[in-house]
């Protein structure tokens, strides 16, 4: 999905083009376009005529702008393409450069490269097996790609079962391919996901509000009951508690914490400690 | 009428998005929208126009048939679904034309070999059918996430014998109008990417009606970005 490019700083911007840095946070619809900083000096609206002269103008046009999810390049235009709040991230070293991206609520799963996501197994086919992780054709997943697995010694994996896996291969043009082993072969948590618990699923935006390292949500529930749970970024969370009923408030809970202020959610927590 | 009036009512209190109604400057009949009411499809969008109220959903992109999978673009339908009985001629010509509206603005190339549905569902039809047809599929298509070039509205325009124009008519304006034409602007240059007219008109009430629809497509835009500003809000 992401698209590094090197932006100079020459652009002809439309006039209704908004600069990227005031509306970050901000509802952007689809067909906007966006001025990077260092295009809205030379381009802003407040800039007439010629450019003033810059010696080192040469540092200055070559910025690293990485383009996420929801935002398109054309030629040295940068553009909307889904609606939703525009988000940045500074790179390490760059002052103005960084990642751009559109944070939208959807439900539909688009398989990236390097994402965790549950999969339920649909078909077992030789040495390959077929997980459905909501996208638009199954991935596939090699009997090897298995913490141990060899030859030999094969993975018990049956139709029906959970997967926690990761993709290795993701793009338009080709099937997902997904693995359940890390770069040195280890499992690190990924692999069938054990019997009982609950699956159920939410929107993109909520697992992403989720693991994000500042959420406190999870470590909320941890102090409600003793758990496991399983976030897939593909909108898919399984859990499970020591009983039923525990189960399912925590399905609830992570559920209705979509549309919930902070000041809500503590409230739900408490009155929840509390019974 | 009476299952129209109770969405209507429960729209604006849900939402409280809703445009006003005639009046000066703004001659479009008032507006309400709801999105990502229904949970089964991937977006959706109830949108009102007056009286005139369509259900959309949107499926994708999701697993196409191989007959009608496209190597390097996502497939798109459009299914209309009329309020009483199965889709005839009339539902068939109004899918093709809404489907080729959204071809122009939907970035298919990204999603190559899957398949983008959207389904809409008639309400209740009080005239500007087409019209409210594309506003609620380009809302659902919008909620859905799918990547789209620009967003598009849909306009209808009526003029009746002694060449008065009425924009967005009632189903009673249309029946007496010598012409009525429908148009698709996308929101980006304002350009026409869509139209349809029935009855007699002149080159300049061509030219005229379409001035007004470029007009008012700026209210429905406005519309667009008022009622996604009030969705986002929530979280």
């Amino acid at each position: 999905m992401a698209e590094p490019a090197l932006v100079a700083s020459e652009s002809l911007a439309g006039c209704r083009a908004r600069a990227a840095r005031t509306v970050l946070g901000q509802v952007v619809l689809p067909g906007e376009e966006l001025l990077l900083p260092e295009q809205e000096e030379t381009d802003g609206p407040g800039f007439a005529g010629e450019r003033p002269l810059r010696l080192n103008a040469g540092i200055r046009t070559r910025l690293r702008v990485v383009c996420g999810p929801g935002l398109r390049r054309s030629g040295d235009r940068l553009l909307v393409t889904k609606c939703g709040r525009l988000r940045h991230k500074a790179s390490g070293c760059g002052s103005s450069g960084g990642i751009y991206w559109v944070d939208s609520q959807q439900k539909r799963y688009v398989p990236v490269k390097g994402d965790h996501v549950i999969g339920i197994v649909t078909a077992k086919s030789g040495d390959i097996f077929k997980v459905d992780v909501g996208g638009s054709e199954p991935a596939s997943l090699s009997y090897l790609a298995f913490e141990g697995a060899t030859k030999r010694n094969r993975p018990n994996v049956q139709v029906g079962d959970l997967i926690y896996g990761q993709f290795v291969v993701a793009n338009k043009d080709m099937e997902p391919e997904m693995v359940c082993i890390d770069s040195c072969g280890r499992a690190n948590g990924m692999g069938v996901i054990g019997q009982d618990g609950l699956l159920f699923k939410v929107t993109l935006g909520l697992i992403r509000k989720l693991l994000a390292p500042d959420c406190e949500i999870i470590q909320e529930v941890g102090k409600l009951y003793p758990l496991e749970i399983v976030f897939g970024m593909n909108g898919r969370i399984w859990v499970k508690a020591k009983t039923i009923q525990q189960t399912l408030i925590l399905a609830n809970i992570l559920e209705a914490c979509e549309h919930m202020t902070a000041d809500q959610r503590k409230q739900i927590f408490a009155r929840l400690a509390e019974s | 009428m009476e299952g129209a009036m109770r969405s209507d009512d429960k729209v604006c209190t849900e939402t409280g998005i809703e445009s006003s109604s005639r009046g000066p400057g703004c001659s479009l009949r008032h507006f309400a929208c709801e999105q990502n009411l229904l949970s089964r499809p991937d977006g959706s969008a109830a949108f009102l126009q007056g009286d005139t109220s369509v259900l959309a959903g949107v499926y994708g992109p999701a697993e196409v048939k191989v007959s009608k999978e496209i190597f390097n673009k996502a497939t798109l339908e459009v299914i209309l679904r009329p309020k009483i009985g199965l889709p005839g001629v009339a539902e068939k010509s109004r899918e093709r034309l809404i489907r080729n509206t959204c071809q122009a603005v939907v970035l298919g190339a990204l999603h190559p070999r899957t398949s983008i549905t959207v389904v809409l569902q008639v309400v209740s039809d009080a005239g500007s059918l087409l019209a409210c047809c594309l506003n609620a599929a380009c809302m659902a298509l919008v909620d859905a996430g799918v990547p789209m070039r620009a967003l598009f509205c849909g306009v209808t325009c009526a003029l009746d014998s002694d060449g008065t124009l009425v924009l967005d008519p009632t189903a009673k304006q249309e029946k007496e109008a010598r012409a009525v034409l429908t148009f698709a602007l996308d929101s980006v240059d304002r350009k026409l990417l869509m139209s349809t007219t029935k009855g007699l008109y002149s080159d300049a009430e061509l030219q005229q009606c379409l001035a007004a629809a470029q007009t008012a497509s700026q209210h429905v835009f406005r519309f667009y970005r008022e009622s996604l500003q009030r969705r986002y809000s929530k979280s």
